[in-house]
C-alpha cells in the first residue's frame, strides 16, 4: 500500500509543478501585455490631451514661448518618408524579383539574399553615418534628400526579402504554363509571377514604410532638423521623430506637450500601416 | 518585334541584377569601406588595442577610448536580453500552448503591435514615465532591500536618478520582448503535433510536454531568436538615447549613468569639432558594424541554417 501512496505523491507533485509552471508562463504573457497597454495608454491619453488643430497648422514659435505647432515637422516627415519610398520601393521590389526569379539556383545570389536578410536588422544609426560621409560631408551641409536616401537603405532589405519570399510561393507550374505559350522571361515575371503575388508584395511595401516611418537615428545627421517650414530638398528639413527627440529632451513644458501629441500621431500612423499590412495578408489568405 | 522583346529581356534582367548586386554586396561592403576610411585618423592615432581598452573620452584633449561605450553597449544589451529571454519563452508558451484557440490571433497581434511601436516612443515614454518612477520608488526600494545585501548591494549604490543602466536596460528589454517572443513562438509552432501527442499519450502533463518535447525541439530556434534579438539590441539607439545620460564612464553600479556606442554617436556626431573626434565616432560605428553584423551572420548562417535542415528533413 505504501507503493500506491508514493505513486500518488509523485502524481500530485507533477500536477503541482505543472500548475505552477503554466501559471508562471501565463503571468509572463500578462507582463508583456501590461507594458503594451501601459505605453499605448500613456501615448493616447497624453497625446489626446495635447492634440489640437494648431499643432498641424502652425509653425513653431521661438523656444520658450507658448503656442506654435509642428506643421514644419509633419510636412517634412511626409516629404522625407515619401521620397524614401519613391527610391526604396522600386529597388526593393526589383531586388526581391531578382532573388526569386533569376537567382534561385545560384549560390552567389543566395549569399546576396542572406546578406540582405541580415541587413533587415542592421543598426540604423550606422546607415546614418554612412550616408553622412557620402552625401553630407562632400556637400558641406545637411539635406532632406540625404535623410530620404538613408531611410531608403533601411527599407530596401525589408521589401526585397518579403518580395522574394512571396514570389517563391508562386507555383512553378504557373510559370511553366507561361513559357509553354512562348512567353519571354520578363513577360512571365510581369504577367504571371508578379500578378499572382501582388498582394504579398504590397504587404512588403507597407511593412517597409512602417519600418522607416518611425525611424529617428539615421535622420539625426542627414536631414538633421529645421525650426522653420521648408520644402527645399537640398536644405535641412525637420522630421517628426527628430523633433520629438529634440522637444522631449528640451527643458520646456510646452515642448513636452507637443512631443506627446506628435508621438500620438506617429504611433497611430505606424500602427495603422502595420494593421493594414496584416489586413492585406489576411485578405490574401482568404482569397486563396 | 523580335529584337525589341529581346532588348526588353536583357534590359530588365540586367537592371534587376544590378539592384541585387547593389543591395546584397555593394551596400554592406561600401559601408564597411567608408567606415574604415572615415575612422582612419583615429585608427592611426590610437590603434586597435589602445582604442578598445582606453577609458578616457576627452574631446578637449582629443584623447578617445572606446571602453566605456563598448562596455555600456554590452552591459545594457546583456541585461535587457537576460530579462527578455525568460519572458519571451513564457509568452511563446502561453500563446502557442495555453491560450484558447480563439484568443490566439489576438494575443499574437498584440505582441506584434508592441514590436511595431517606433523605438523613439519607447525612449520618450521611458524618460517621462519610467525614469521618474524608477527614481522615486523602484530604485530607493531596491536600495532598501537588495542594497543591504553584502556584495550585491554594491550594484545599487549611488543616487537614484532614474537615468542609468538599470532604466535603460529595462526599457530596452521591453522593446526586444516582442521580437524575441515572435521568433520563439514560430519555433514552438514548428513542433509536429505527432510528437506532442506521443508525449500526452505517455501520460505527460502539459508542462512535461513543453519541457521535454517542445523546448528541446525548438531549441535552435530559441537560440537563433535570442542571438538575432541581441544583434538588434546592440544597434538600438533611440530607446536608450534618453535614458543613459551619455556619460563616458564605466558605471560602478547599476544606478550610475553610462553611455553606449549608439548613444555616443547620436549625441556627439553633429557636435564633433575636430577630425580625430569625428573619426573616433566613426571608429565606434565601425566596431558596432562588426559586432552586430558578425552576430547576425552567426545567427543566420549557423543557427537558422541548422534549424532549416532539421525541420526540412524531419518533415512537418
Amino acid at each position: 500500500m505504501g507503493n500506491e501512496r508514493h505513486l500518488r505523491r509523485v502524481i500530485l507533485k507533477r500536477k503541482v509543478i505543472n500548475f505552477l509552471m503554466l501559471t508562471l508562463s501565463s503571468l509572463t504573457a500578462l507582463y508583456g501585455l501590461v507594458w503594451l497597454f501601459w505605453i499605448l495608454g500613456d501615448v493616447f491619453l497624453n497625446g489626446f490631451r495635447f492634440l489640437s488643430l494648431q499643432l498641424f497648422l502652425n509653425d513653431p514659435t521661438p523656444p520658450g514661448i507658448e503656442g506654435g505647432g509642428l506643421r514644419h515637422a509633419f510636412v517634412g516627415h511626409f516629404i522625407i518618408t515619401s521620397l524614401a519610398a519613391l527610391i526604396g520601393v522600386p529597388i526593393g521590389i526589383g531586388t526581391g524579383i531578382f532573388f526569386a526569379e533569376y537567382g534561385r539556383h545560384s549560390k552567389i545570389v543566395k549569399a546576396f539574399r542572406n546578406v540582405t536578410d541580415v541587413l533587415v536588422s542592421f543598426p540604423s544609426i550606422v546607415v546614418g553615418t554612412f550616408v553622412y560621409a557620402l552625401m553630407v560631408k562632400p556637400l558641406g551641409h545637411f539635406s532632406a534628400i540625404s535623410g530620404s536616401v538613408s531611410l531608403a537603405f533601411l527599407m530596401i532589405p525589408v521589401i526585397a526579402i518579403t518580395t522574394d519570399e512571396i514570389l517563391k510561393l508562386v507555383p512553378n507550374s504557373l510559370r511553366e504554363a507561361g513559357y509553354a505559350l512562348g512567353a519571354h522571361r520578363w513577360q512571365v515575371i510581369k504577367d504571371i509571377s508578379i500578378s499572382a503575388a501582388k498582394r504579398g508584395i504590397l504587404t512588403g511595401v507597407i511593412l517597409g514604410i512602417a519600418r522607416i516611418a518611425g525611424e529617428t537615428a539615421p535622420l539625426l545627421f542627414t536631414s538633421f532638423n529645421n525650426n522653420f517650414f521648408s520644402t527645399d530638398l537640398t536644405k535641412p528639413m525637420a522630421s517628426l521623430t527628430v523633433t520629438i527627440f529634440q522637444y522631449a529632451m528640451g527643458p520646456y513644458e510646452d515642448w513636452h506637450r507637443q512631443a506627446w501629441a506628435a508621438s500620438l500621431v506617429l504611433t497611430f500612423g505606424t500602427l495603422l500601416f502595420f494593421i493594414t499590412a496584416k489586413a492585406v495578408v489576411h485578405g490574401m489568405r482568404r482569397s486563396t | 518585334m523580335k529584337r525589341k522583346e529581346e532588348l526588353v529581356e536583357v534590359l530588365t534582367g540586367s537592371t534587376l541584377g544590378i539592384f541585387a548586386l547593389a543591395v546584397g554586396l555593394l551596400f554592406p561592403v561600401s559601408t564597411l569601406v567608408v567606415l574604415i576610411y572615415e575612422s582612419f585618423p583615429a585608427i592611426r592615432k590610437f590603434g586597435l588595442i589602445d582604442f578598445i581598452t582606453g577609458t578616457t573620452w576627452d574631446p578637449v584633449a582629443e584623447v578617445f577610448g572606446a571602453l566605456p561605450a563598448l562596455f555600456g553597449t554590452l552591459l545594457v544589451t546583456f541585461l535587457a536580453s537576460a530579462v527578455a529571454l525568460p519572458v519571451s519563452v513564457g509568452i511563446a508558451v502561453f500563446i502557442s500552448e495555453l491560450s484558447p484557440k480563439r484568443l490566439k490571433p489576438i494575443f499574437s497581434t498584440a505582441v506584434e503591435l508592441l514590436g511595431a511601436i517606433p523605438s523613439i516612443i519607447y525612449g520618450m515614454w521611458g524618460l517621462f514615465v519610467i525614469a521618474p518612477l524608477m527614481a522615486d520608488h523602484v530604485e530607493p526600494f531596491l536600495q532598501e532591500t537588495l542594497g543591504r545585501v553584502p556584495l550585491l548591494g554594491k550594484l545599487f549604490e549611488g543616487a537614484p536618478t532614474g537615468v542609468d543602466a538599470l532604466t535603460a536596460s529595462f526599457v530596452l528589454s521591453i522593446m526586444i520582448i516582442p521580437f524575441m517572443s515572435a521568433i520563439v513562438k514560430d519555433a514552438f509552432e514548428m513542433t509536429p503535433e505527432l510528437l506532442k501527442e506521443a508525449g500526452y499519450g505517455l501520460g505527460a502533463t502539459k508542462w512535461e510536454v513543453i519541457k521535454n518535447v517542445i523546448i528541446p525541439y525548438a531549441l535552435p530556434g530559441i537560440v537563433g531568436g535570442m542571438v538575432l534579438s541581441v544583434g538588434r539590441a546592440l544597434g538600438e539607439t533611440m530607446a536608450v538615447a534618453f535614458l543613459t545620460g551619455n556619460v563616458h564612464q564605466i558605471p560602478k553600479s547599476l544606478l550610475e549613468p553610462l553611455t553606449t556606442i549608439t548613444v555616443a554617436i547620436a549625441n556627439e556626431f553633429t557636435e564633433a569639432d575636430s577630425d580625430v573626434y569625428l573619426a573616433s565616432l566613426y571608429y565606434l560605428a565601425l566596431i558596432l558594424f562588426i559586432l552586430s553584423f558578425g552576430l547576425l551572420m552567426l545567427a543566420k548562417f549557423y543557427l537558422l541554417e541548422r534549424l532549416g535542415k532539421r525541420w526540412g528533413t524531419k518533415g512537418i
